[in-house]
């Protein structure tokens, strides 16, 4: 049997994450993917926790744990020092949503905008998630969070953290979802491969935080491709792929019903979200035919 | 041996580059810019073999080195005022996680409203962030203390990061002779980095992550003992300095104190002038002299005390204000002091906030109405306040 996961584990078992949790088979994947010659850069976010408190490491590579709003200039700077010693390797940022769309987009951005030979990865549990379920900008359109109460819940949509590195012109974005463990690695092996940023954003259902069940993290991440609420696609030096493409994609509500923090959406917020979701593709459809 | 006449700012780049540093990064602010504008030039014609990060933010910078110093890299940054700002949480972080960065901090006054001349508010700011601070008054010591700071900071009984300061325009935009020695004999005296911890794919550690109360504590220990450490070090380091290029350095430098009965205490361009005074003033018979603070972090408890020990009176010259407080220089020098059996008056003077001329009939006219008891004592001595 031939497989397309290597087998290869830099990460041992037995991490703190939650039952569920998205962001630890993101990182285990990711790590079989990049390989041993990898360093990573963790700002505050869940994994600053998952990783293990000292003198623990569940990593079995390089690891450097920084501050919220860092993780891309500090790989940057990590790169700069492995370039001026001759040393070959690849630096992963690897930060939160939270880390990414809010609090590091400055560093992001700068690194992109230089176009530091590094690979970012947020991996997005849509909020707050080790802080306690707080709003970020990655939180989705309506979404409970603790602080945004059913009462009030998310009154903005999710931010566009992929158009706007696409923006950068940096070589290479792509999105993916731990419900497709092929697609992922294959774009984070093809990442390696590039010099400059690349930036790839992967979808990591979170059960504490979407107040969902534990056994529906793989379906909830490929529930969100087939409806289209987090579409599967990559842009190579400005070329647009969607990488998967579903038929006839799935009603939003079968993805929202599952997660505790929809509960309180009306039809008619379904409707609205389902009309969203429908321009968002067609939108990106459109980009795919034309650039 | 290359003599040559440049800027204050410009000797922090000489420094850099006779340094060997391997990353820099750096955000432009006035007064620091010529520092990273020639650090540019070094990089980009190939006369320093150095990664450059031209970075968003200052936050970033200090970021960059950070990066950069964990996996092995000798790391460097310049910045001002705002900029250093800016930077506190990773100041900390750089000081917290042993990285033996350097940087030059120009020193300018915080605004609003905007200033960009000099006082000490902005690094006096940092104080308690972990790193070395040692303030300059010439442009030949900001060029030896920058090749200096790299060597005390990267001891493996140090390991914490240094920055060196200069006054804005005062000395960073005043051009002065600065000796360069060959780089051969700079590398004799600083050999590249070789860090002890570092990010390595040989030996993969995690650096940073949480840590419980259990041990802590005994980091912050770790660390503070690292600055009493340093006091040595930055004597050895100073000596050696001294041997190899006839130009010695210590944690203080004493001016005419032999026989003072009165001692100014100072610090950077401020130090300059009041050397002028104090000549001045001996002439006119006064017994007086200066000790001017370099290392303000770690401060030099005991260089104080013994100084103390032989005079009747100090006078403690602040360009800074610890607002609700005192001038800072003042207040530490007090707090050396308290449990000396015998210690004499010292009296606290603020001046030049925010690049006030600080002229050499200034410090006479201070010394003079120290000397007459007209100088108020447990009270801030404004000097030359409009009111």
């Amino acid at each position: 049997m031939k497989l397309t996961i290597p087998e290869e584990e830099l990460m041992y078992e037995g991490t703190v994450d939650c039952q569920g949790c998205g962001a630890g088979l993101a990182m285990r994947y990711a790590l079989k993917a990049l390989g041993k010659r990898t360093f990573v850069v963790i700002p505050a976010c869940c994994w600053s926790i998952i990783a293990g408190p000292f003198p623990y490491s569940s990593l079995q590579v390089p690891l450097y744990h920084t501050a919220f709003e860092t993780a891309a200039v500090v790989s940057s700077g990590i790169k700069a020092a492995l370039e001026i010693k001759g040393i070959d390797a690849t630096v992963m940022a690897w930060a939160g949503d939270g880390g990414t769309f809010d609090i590091g987009i400055q560093s992001l951005s700068g690194a992109a905008e230089r176009n530091e030979d590094i690979i970012y990865v947020c991996y997005d549990n849509e909020a707050y998630m080790n802080t306690g379920i707080q709003r970020s900008s990655a939180t989705p359109y309506k979404a409970w969070t603790t602080t945004t109460p059913r009462k009030y819940p998310k009154a903005r949509p999710k931010k566009n953290i992929d158009e706007i590195m696409v923006a950068h012109e940096i070589p290479y974005v792509a999105t993916a979802s731990v419900a497709y463990p092929e697609d992922f690695i294959r774009k984070l092996q093809k990442a390696k491969n590039i010099k400059g940023t690349k930036f790839i954003h992967v979808l990591a259902p979170c059960p504490t935080g979407w107040r969902s069940l534990p056994e529906h993290t793989i379906k909830l991440a490929r529930l969100a491709v087939q409806t289209c609420i987090f579409p599967i696609y990559e842009v190579e030096d400005g070329k647009y792929k969607i990488n998967i493409k579903p038929k006839n994609p799935k009603p939003v509500e079968e993805y929202l019903k599952l997660q505790g923090r929809f509960r309180h959406l009306t039809e008619e917020d379904i409707k609205e979200i389902q009309e969203a979701t429908n321009r968002k593709w067609k939108k990106l459809l459109k980009k795919e035919e034309f650039f | 041996m290359v003599k040559k006449v440049i800027y204050g700012n410009h000797a922090v780049s000489y420094g850099a580059r006779d340094s060997r540093v391997e990353v820099i990064a750096a955000y432009p602010i006035t007064p620091q810019t010529q520092v990273v504008e020639l650090l540019s030039e070094f990089c980009a014609s190939g006369e320093l073999k150095a990664k450059f990060i031209k970075v968003e933010s200052e936050h970033s910078a200090m970021a960059a080195c950070v990066g950069a110093s964990a996996a092995g890299a000798r790391a460097f940054t310049a910045t001002s005022s705002q900029g250093l700002a800016l930077m506190h949480e990773m100041l900390h972080w750089a000081s917290n996680a042993r990285h033996p960065i350097v940087m030059a901090n120009i020193n300018r006054a915080m605004g609003p409203p905007w200033s960009i001349w000099t006082d000490q508010n902005d690094s006096i700011a940092q104080r308690d962030t972990g790193w070395l601070q040692f303030y300059c008054s010439t442009n030949q010591e900001v060029y030896d203390t920058t090749i200096q700071a790299f060597k005390i900071c990267e001891n493996d009984k140090v390991l914490l990061p240094g920055m060196l300061i200069l006054d804005a325009f005062v000395l960073s935009h005043t051009s002065e002779v600065v000796d360069m020695p060959p780089q051969e004999e700079i590398d004799e005296f600083l050999p590249p980095y070789e860090a002890k911890y570092k990010l390595d794919l040989d030996d993969p550690r995690a650096f940073g992550g949480l840590m419980f109360p259990d041990w802590y504590y005994e980091l912050k220990y770790k660390q503070h003992r690292s600055m009493e450490k340093a006091l040595k070090i930055i004597e050895d380091v100073g000596r050696e300095f001294g041997e190899r290029f006839g130009r010695y350095y210590g944690l203080v430098e004493e001016y005419r104190t032999d026989d003072a009965e009165i001692v100014l205490v100072v610090s950077s361009t401020v130090a300059q002038t009041s050397k002028e005074a104090v000549d001045l003033l001996r002439k006119e018979g006064m017994r007086i002299g200066l000790v001017r603070i370099r290392t303000f972090r770690p401060f030099p408890k005991e260089k104080i005390r013994k100084i103390a020990s032989k005079v009747d009176m100090m006078i403690v010259i602040d360009r800074n204000i610890s607002f609700g407080s005192e001038g800072v220089f003042y207040t530490e020098t007090k707090a050396a002091l308290y449990n000396e059996k015998s210690r004499p008056p010292v009296y606290g003077v603020i001046i030049g906030l925010g690049g006030r001329d600080v002229r050499v009939e200034d410090i006479m006219n201070i010394a003079k109405k120290g000397k007459n008891n007209k100088l108020e004592i447990n009270k801030i001595n404004w000097w030359g306040v409009k009111l």
